[in-house]
């Protein structure tokens, strides 16, 4: 009896917790249905869009852990990456060493760029959203500045193909194919296990050597992920797997095997150690069993022919999806140092955080500069797959975009975890590919459908700070309730004496 | 011979902005003894530990004279983390922890214990990574020394009672390497009774390990429960430091209130006077006001026609409340009757329309509006509720600017406020002018019932004097029932015919002003007088 009302209770409050998600994967679910396009068709065009922005969305979850909320300054990110893909493109470069530039250039850029946001955030405490939108628009007038009168007008520049007619100012549109177009997406499998293989082998060595200079205790974990590396590396000589790791590009279907194969062998790895190594009781190992055949069971659900087409139809880029989930692992990996403890302190209180000797302000202007630094490469990451450069537009909407995937993922101003990211961007771009084509067959009319999702992504974000806004009120409202009288818990054996002053 | 203490702080003395709060004094404490600090609101106890702790707000208004010395050598506390390194640690009142955090998170806030890690070798400490299983450990150790065995170390801290939240800001302090001085800042103020206990047992606990504890507390009862001696501050003066074996609880009391009363009032114009309990001005009834820090618990009084009646009492026990409530700035429950009509406070504008008056203790935030000219303030609400100074063209309502000019004028002229003319912004006034601007105000309405919270709060000498003659004033000639609030006691006893002393939202008892200092100081600690004996 008990059991099921705290069943009801836990479903009630997941429900609570996740309606933003809820109700938006129900829109999505009728829109699909209402338009009546072909899974194909919508799956393709998701994972493309996954592709495009995923990594952007990511960028934003550091600024709200910190408690600078969500970052609408990312477009100043944006501007740093888009400066630095003209620059590569005027000099004539292209393919992945043209990319490598455009990071090396984008990067040093971003920082600067993050710092004086950081800077300006510091003096502006609690208006950081609003400052960031401003901010956004303001650097789009300087780089107006820069594109339509700057260059061509100032800097002489002459190439026909970037500049306006008249020799000022910078075409609306670039075209990215031959150069950039696909620089990330084109990487072959086999280059990216080589170039691992050979950052770890060097970070090992210089691991050996800071270890022979007692700087640093070499640990099995070192020796076990380099032999794992320098396995897969060997495996990549094997003649049909190099065939298949020469491509570029993943049938879904193949990706979503080898993902499960891998969670399988670490779910197999986790039941051995707990048998043999730990020696748990039985009962511990029905979680993972359960996994195990959850797993089993999404494998075989790849076999029914619907399910199978339109897997085989999508087709993956790899390398911006292994940075996807290298980006995720660093937003983890992050919270376990001391200035991912920093942050979150600072993001749940700045009073406490200064009481307790932590540079508030610094690690403010720090999670400004890793967000703006990965937010220019999420714009060079989308830019390269998009393969046209729209000069003046394509980062004007960017914070918009990514901001209100994240909301739709659930998260909030002050909480935003990566599998919020994620789920917000499949259900955010789904909705964004099928609401033209359902409004179309709805009304008739596939402006109608655009409307909605501009007015969905808008609204999205108004509801999301009205919430923030609303709890924040009532927090100061209410003040804290005294507790319950305390249970008064047995004092250890010592005497309590009065003290004898001399 | 000054070795034998730990702490000692001689000749204390600071000024903010010409105004001593603190004159010479003294304090000492000992190794491992539990020492009072004790002393009214504005006695100079905070005053004093912001000196010890060197807070930015000593330095930036001028730093302070004396020496602070501890194990006998002169020290300077130039910053919080001096203090910090000297081993002095501040169990704060506000809890200076993370909710969203779990136990060893806050304890070991901003001093995390993290492993090296290949990238901190490069980039610097910034990048170790935690080593929660240690921070645990010592987490647990430090909550075990204050006997809090049954705080989970992992357990978050949004939703426990607030007395674990006081032991875990505790344990943080303990677990702190080289603690020495422990500062209680009214621990026990936000606690229930069982919680109290338990906390003056953990004092003694840590008293034991050598720790020194300097404790501020309003609650007499309490210390002479735990501590050892006690320093008295009055006015911001030294009055005595002394053994508590020494002293009585009404002697205390006594030491802490002592003083001169002046009579304000000419008692000639007191006979002239008529006060009935027939007649009664305002009534409360089983009142309630929730007003965040200053809540009114069901209070039952009645003021009587033409009477001048005080509200005192120590901060956050509900007197700033009452005043709040009725103007409609927080909710209310329970009945009010003024001339026996029943107020609805629900509807904003019902004691003003009613002949209530309110000048608010918060002049700059409530009081005044510090952007608009001192003409505009003083006729503002009269303009509002009882349509003075406006002139009716048609369905319109225009400003009568000439006769608000003139009005302003006299009640610049009455109450001498100094100001260039009547267009001047109230916000560049001095707080003395700016407080007679509210009073002007409230006089204005016209009011059969003066409230005035905390009127001389922030004003000079002069400016006291002033306000506190002209209350007297109206209230003889006009009739005004006049209803004080004020954290100082003097003033409530140099001009109100009965003073309420509220604690903990509640009257605790009705006096009269010439009742002893002894009487007072014990009703203002919440100590029944056949308690104190």
């Amino acid at each position: 009896m008990s059991q099921k009302t705290d069943f009801f209770k836990k479903a009630g409050s997941f429900l609570f917790d996740n309606k933003v998600m809820i109700a938006f994967a129900a829109i999505c679910l009728a829109a699909i249905v209402l338009s009546g396009s072909p899974m194909t068709f919508i799956v393709d065009g998701v994972f493309t869009r996954i592709t495009r922005n995923t990594f952007t969305v990511l960028a934003l979850i550091i600024p709200v852990l910190a408690g600078l909320g969500l970052n609408f300054g990312i477009v100043i990110g944006a501007i740093a990456a888009q400066i630095a893909v003209f620059c590569v493109v005027y000099w004539g470069l292209g393919g992945f060493g043209g990319m490598l530039l455009s990071v090396l250039i984008a990067t040093p850029l971003a920082v600067l760029f993050g710092y004086l946001v950081g800077k300006l955030f510091n003096r502006m405490k609690g208006a950081e959203m609003i400052a960031g939108l401003i901010l956004g628009y303001f650097a789009d007038g300087l780089y107006q500045l820069l594109f339509l009168v700057i260059i061509g007008g100032v800097i002489p520049v002459n190439n026909p193909k970037l500049i306006i007619s008249g020799g000022v100012g910078v075409k609306n549109t670039i075209d990215l194919t031959g150069n950039l177009k696909y620089a990330i997406d084109s990487v072959r499998m086999v280059d990216i296990v080589t170039v691992v293989f050979y950052v770890v082998l060097a970070v090992t060595l210089i691991k050996v050597i800071l270890h022979l200079l007692k700087k640093y205790q070499l640990n099995k974990g070192d020796f076990i992920f380099f032999g794992i590396v320098g396995l897969l590396f060997g495996i990549s000589y094997i003649p049909v797997v190099e065939k298949f790791l020469s491509t570029d590009r993943l049938i879904l279907l193949d990706a979503l095997t080898a993902v499960l194969i891998v969670l399988a062998i670490l779910q197999l790895i986790k039941i051995v150690r707990s048998i043999w190594i730990d020696k748990e009781p039985l009962k511990t190992l029905v979680k993972p069993i359960v996994t195990l055949l959850v797993y089993g069971l999404i494998y075989a659900l790849t076999f029914i022919p619907e399910i199978e087409e339109v897997l085989s139809y999508v087709k993956l880029p790899v390398l911006p999806f292994l940075l996807i989930a290298g980006l995720c692992w660093f937003n983890q990996k992050i919270l376990s140092t001391r200035l991912g403890q920093n942050m979150r302190t600072v993001g749940q209180s700045q009073s406490v955080a200064m009481a307790s000797g932590i540079d508030v302000d610094k690690t403010r202007v720090i999670a400004m500069i890793i967000s703006t630094v990965l937010a220019s490469w999420g714009q060079l990451i989308f830019l390269q797959n998009i393969g046209t450069f729209s000069t003046y537009g394509a980062h004007t909407q960017i914070a918009q975009f990514a901001i209100a995937a994240l909301l739709v993922g659930g998260a909030s101003v002050q909480k935003a975890t990566n599998k919020q990211a994620i789920i917000g961007v499949i259900l955010f771009h789904t909705l964004f590919i099928v609401a033209p084509e359902a409004g179309k067959q709805l009304f008739d009319n596939a402006q109608i459908g655009e409307y909605f999702r501009v007015f969905v992504s808008y609204g999205v974000i108004a509801l999301s700070l009205a919430m923030h806004a609303w709890t924040q009120f009532k927090k100061e409202v209410q003040p804290p309730t005294g507790g319950a009288d305390l249970e008064i818990p047995a004092l250890p054996a010592v005497t309590v004496k009065q003290q004898t002053l001399k | 011979m000054d070795d034998q203490y730990l702490l000692s702080m001689k000749n204390i003395s600071k000024e903010y902005f010409g105004n001593r709060v603190l004159k010479g004094v003294n304090l000492n404490v000992k190794p491992g003894e539990i020492h009072a600090l004790v002393g009214e609101n504005g006695a100079g106890k905070s005053t004093l530990m912001n000196i010890l702790f060197g807070m930015p707000v000593i330095y930036s208004t001028g730093g302070f004279e004396g020496e602070i010395q501890i194990n006998g050598e002169s020290i300077s506390i130039d910053s919080p983390h001096t203090a910090m390194n000297c081993g002095i640690g501040m169990v704060h009142q506000e809890f200076m922890l993370i909710p969203e955090f779990n136990v060893t998170e806050n304890i070991k806030l901003g001093r995390e214990i993290g492993e090296p890690t290949a990238l901190s070798k490069i980039f610097g400490n910034l990048l170790e990574k935690m080593n929660w299983t240690q921070m645990s450990k010592e987490a647990r150790k430090a909550l075990d020394s204050i006997g809090m065995m049954n705080i989970d170390e992992y357990a978050k801290v949004a939703g426990m009672p607030i007395g674990y939240k006081q032991f875990i800001e505790i344990a943080r302090e303990i677990d702190k390497t080289g603690i020495k001085l422990l500062v209680f800042d009214e621990p026990t103020a936000v606690l229930t009774e069982g919680e109290a206990d338990r906390l003056l047992e953990i004092m003694r606990l840590i008293a034991e390990k050598g720790i020194a504890i300097i404790f501020i507390t309003h609650r007499l009862t309490e210390v002479m429960a735990v501590a050892d001696s006690m320093t008295i501050l009055r006015d911001g003066e030294f009055v005595v430091r002394k053994d508590v074996k020494d002293i009585t609880l009404a002697k205390i009391a006594e030491l802490m209130i002592g003083r001169q009363i002046d009579k304000l009032v000419d008692d000639s114009l007191l006979a002239s006077r008529n006060l009935s309990d027939d007649k009664i001005a305002l009534e409360f009834k089983d009142y309630h006001v929730d007003m965040p820090g200053e809540r009114v618990k069901g209070m039952n009084i009645k003021i009587r026609e033409g009477e001048i009646f005080g509200f005192g009492g120590l901060a956050g026990q509900g007197k700033i409340g009452i005043a709040n409530g009725i103007i409609g700035l927080f909710e209310t429950q329970g009945d009010v009757f003024a001339f026996g009509k029943r107020l609805d406070l629900s509807k904003l504008g019902e004691a003003l329309r009613n002949d209530i008056a309110f000048v608010s203790e918060d002049r700059r935030g409530v009081g005044l509006l510090l952007g608009e000219s001192v003409e505009r303030n003083i006729t503002f609400t009269a303009m509002q509720i009882k349509d003075q100074f406006l002139r009716r063209i048609g369905p319109m309502k225009i400003l009568d600017k000439a006769k608000a000019d003139q009005h302003t004028r006299e009640m610049i002229k009455l109450f001498d406020i100094r100001c260039t003319g009547p267009s001047q912004t109230a916000g560049s006034l001095s707080g003395g002018n700016q407080q007679k601007v509210c009073l002007a105000r409230a006089i204005t309405m016209d009011p059969k019932i003066l409230i005035v919270s905390e009127p001389t709060r922030g004003i000079d000498i002069g400016a006291k004097k002033l306000v506190l003659e002209y209350l007297t004033k109206i209230n003889r000639e006009q009739g005004t029932t006049i209803v004080m609030i004020s954290s100082e006691l003097v003033e409530l006893r140099s001009l109100c015919d009965r003073i309420a002393i509220v604690s903990e939202g509640k009257v605790f008892s009705v006096m009269k002003p010439d009742d002893s200092d002894a009487a007072f100081g014990l009703a203002m600690a919440g100590v029944r007088e056949e308690e104190a004996v």
